[in-house]
């Protein structure tokens, strides 16, 4: 089933010729709105008349995720604020988080959008979604919402937590398809098992999962342990949220992009250069129809490869493989992105701590837990307990506060720790993916 | 009237104890008094030594995290009620005994209790005007 026949069918010469003229439409508006766009194309020694083929989108420069630190928070909008409908942001790496807008109409394609992926994994008006996705700032939660009733379909806003509450709800109310990361779906399943509760015969026939990396091993464990067809779902808030690219249910082989809006590439995270399709390469993404907050060029830090072949399902639009790692540090705890210069820049602001850390990531009850080990130091000892509990209680609220998320901190005798040059040296993931 | 105390951080796990032991032992330190405070995740291990100096020098130059303080000792008559003597006089001035332990030694007749008070200065002179016998620093670490 194809939400929007149309354009996810749109022949390739017609579609690249759409994109095309959406590409130059938004290079001419963000390099006359936006003053840090003006600068960088004048330094690249482009201007958006330059651009007369796709490929000429080389030439952009790219947008970091520095670059939103720098324009913190609405520096990068190209519309003033009584034109904004909503705000939404993600963890950024200095405990400032990256703030994106949205007018009425960039909320009306991200729904319709959320719509085509929800129909891609099989989905009709008559589904009933149980959407376990977080709802406030991060855009998981409203995005399928919004999606979901775009398509008509039931929707049920669970967010995320209650666990014992979601398996009832599971059970009493039907629900056809879920949406959540997978994690969190392993999650259900082994509570529900635990509860006694056979989640194999549950109403649900789909799960729409993403939001973290996982792998062919976990999808075939979730669908046995909850009989489902688990599909991936691909967004990011900085593009637009889910709904960028979505697994169709026909090939189940790679995410299509919705190319109509988003123009994809895949680069060389060293070199910046274009690799060629099939080969991996970090993801750039080039908003086309974002009116309040278009980003050019941006790049994302996940890995993928692109996949230019038909697809059984007719659309016509690219795949990218599952995101298999990330060009940078960042770790994803429980959905939220956590990058560990954050957690040092969280030790540096302790007075007398030394920032000689560890981070441990696992996995508990299917769930991520962090374990920050920090080195005691001669500044912050004391001989009395309750004043080194402060400190463990100070350094797990701030980075509560900061970054969102919960880390047992554990202090550890000084100089026991590794020392070494690269950072992510410092972490040590025993998850699986 | 103040004795000088050695705290060692250690981590909760096996051997974290007897690594110090070792390293005092090997520079010829006598432990005279000792007491282990720990959570879940670490403890401190405060020490009186016989030769402070050598000790808190012979931990650091180990990697040990040390701290020095001063605290307590206070004699207590050794019968029912001596230690109650004690807190007694410490509750009605209002000074707070953030830990105490036990001396291995007697000073005579009478046993030796550790104080770390919240505030030392007044807990030494609610101790003297009670007539409880405080231990200067150089009696104790010859016991
Ligand atoms: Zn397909």
């Amino acid at each position: 089933m194809i939400f929007n026949e149309e354009f996810e069918t749109l022949p390739r010469e017609a579609l690249e010729a759409l994109q095309l003229k959406r590409l130059q439409q938004v290079a001419g508006r963000v390099y006359h709105t936006v003053g840090f766009y003006k600068r960088v194309f004048d330094e690249a020694g482009i201007t958006p008349d330059d651009i007369k083929t796709l490929d000429d989108i080389r030439r952009l420069p790219f947008t970091t995720k520095q670059d939103l630190r720098d324009n913190y928070p609405f520096g990068l909008f190209t519309v003033p604020m009584s034109n904004i409908v909503r705000l939404h942001a993600s963890s950024g790496t200095t405990g400032k988080p990256t703030v994106v807008g949205y007018t009425r109409r960039d909320i009306e394609i991200w729904s319709r959008l959320m719509a085509r992926s929800l129909v891609s994994a099989g989905l009709t008006k008559n589904d009933i979604i149980h959407n376990a996705y977080g709802y406030g700032l991060f855009t998981g939660g409203l995005g399928v919402h919004y999606g979901a009733e775009m398509l008509g379909a039931s929707v049920i806003p669970m967010s995320s937590g209650s666990t014992k509450k979601q398996i009832m709800i599971l059970q009493d109310f039907g629900p056809t398809a879920i949406c959540c990361t997978p994690s969190y779906a392993l999650h259900l399943a082994e509570r529900g098992e635990n509860m006694g509760v056979d989640m194999r015969s549950l109403r649900l026939r789909v799960g729409i999962l993403g939001a973290e990396p996982w792998n062919e091993k976990i999808r075939q464990e979730i669908e046995d342990r909850l009989g489902i067809t688990a599909l991936d779902i691909y967004g990011l808030s900085e593009i637009m949220g889910p709904g960028v690219a979505m697994e169709c249910a026909e090939g189940r082989n790679g995410l299509h992009v919705f190319e109509d809006h988003f123009i994809v590439e895949t680069i060389n995270p060293e070199t910046g250069e274009t690799v060629p399709y099939g080969e991996e390469g970090e993801l750039v993404f080039t908003s086309l129809t974002k009116e309040a907050f278009p980003l050019i060029r941006y790049r994302t830090g996940d890995m993928s490869r692109l996949m230019k072949e038909p697809c059984k399902c007719g659309r016509t639009h690219v795949r990218m493989a599952r995101v298999s790692g990330r060009s940078d540090d960042m770790l994803i705890i429980r959905g939220v992105n956590v990058f560990p210069s954050q957690i040092e820049s969280v030790l540096r602001g302790i007075e007398g701590l030394e920032p000689h850390y560890e981070l441990i990531v696992d996995r508990e009850d299917k769930l991520d837990t962090l374990e920050i080990r920090v080195e005691m130091s001669e500044d912050i000892f004391s001989d009395e307990i309750k004043i080194l509990q402060k400190i463990e209680q100070r350094i797990t609220k701030d980075i509560k506060d900061y970054l969102g998320v919960i880390a047992k901190v554990k202090l550890v005798g000084s100089r026991t720790l590794e020392r070494s040059e690269g950072k992510t040296q410092r972490v040590i993931d025993r998850r699986e993916v | 009237m103040k004795v000088e105390q050695v705290s060692v951080f250690l981590e909760n796990k096996p051997g974290g104890l007897e690594h110090v032991t070792r390293v005092l032992a090997d520079a010829d330190i006598n432990i005279r008094a000792l007491s282990l405070a720990d959570t879940s995740d670490f403890g401190i291990l405060r020490l009186i030594v016989n030769d402070m100096e050598s000790a808190a020098k012979a931990l650091q130059d180990e990697g040990f995290t040390v701290k020095r303080s001063h605290v307590v000792a206070v004699e207590i008559p050794d019968r029912p009620g001596g230690m109650h003597s004690i807190s007694k006089v410490l509750t009605e001035k209002n000074i707070n005994v953030e830990y105490a332990y036990a001396f291995v030694e007697r000073s005579g007749e009478n046993a030796i209790i550790i104080f770390r008070f919240d505030d030392i200065d007044a807990g030494i002179d609610a101790l003297l005007e009670n007539g409880f016998t405080v231990l200067p620093g150089e009696k104790v670490y010859r016991l």
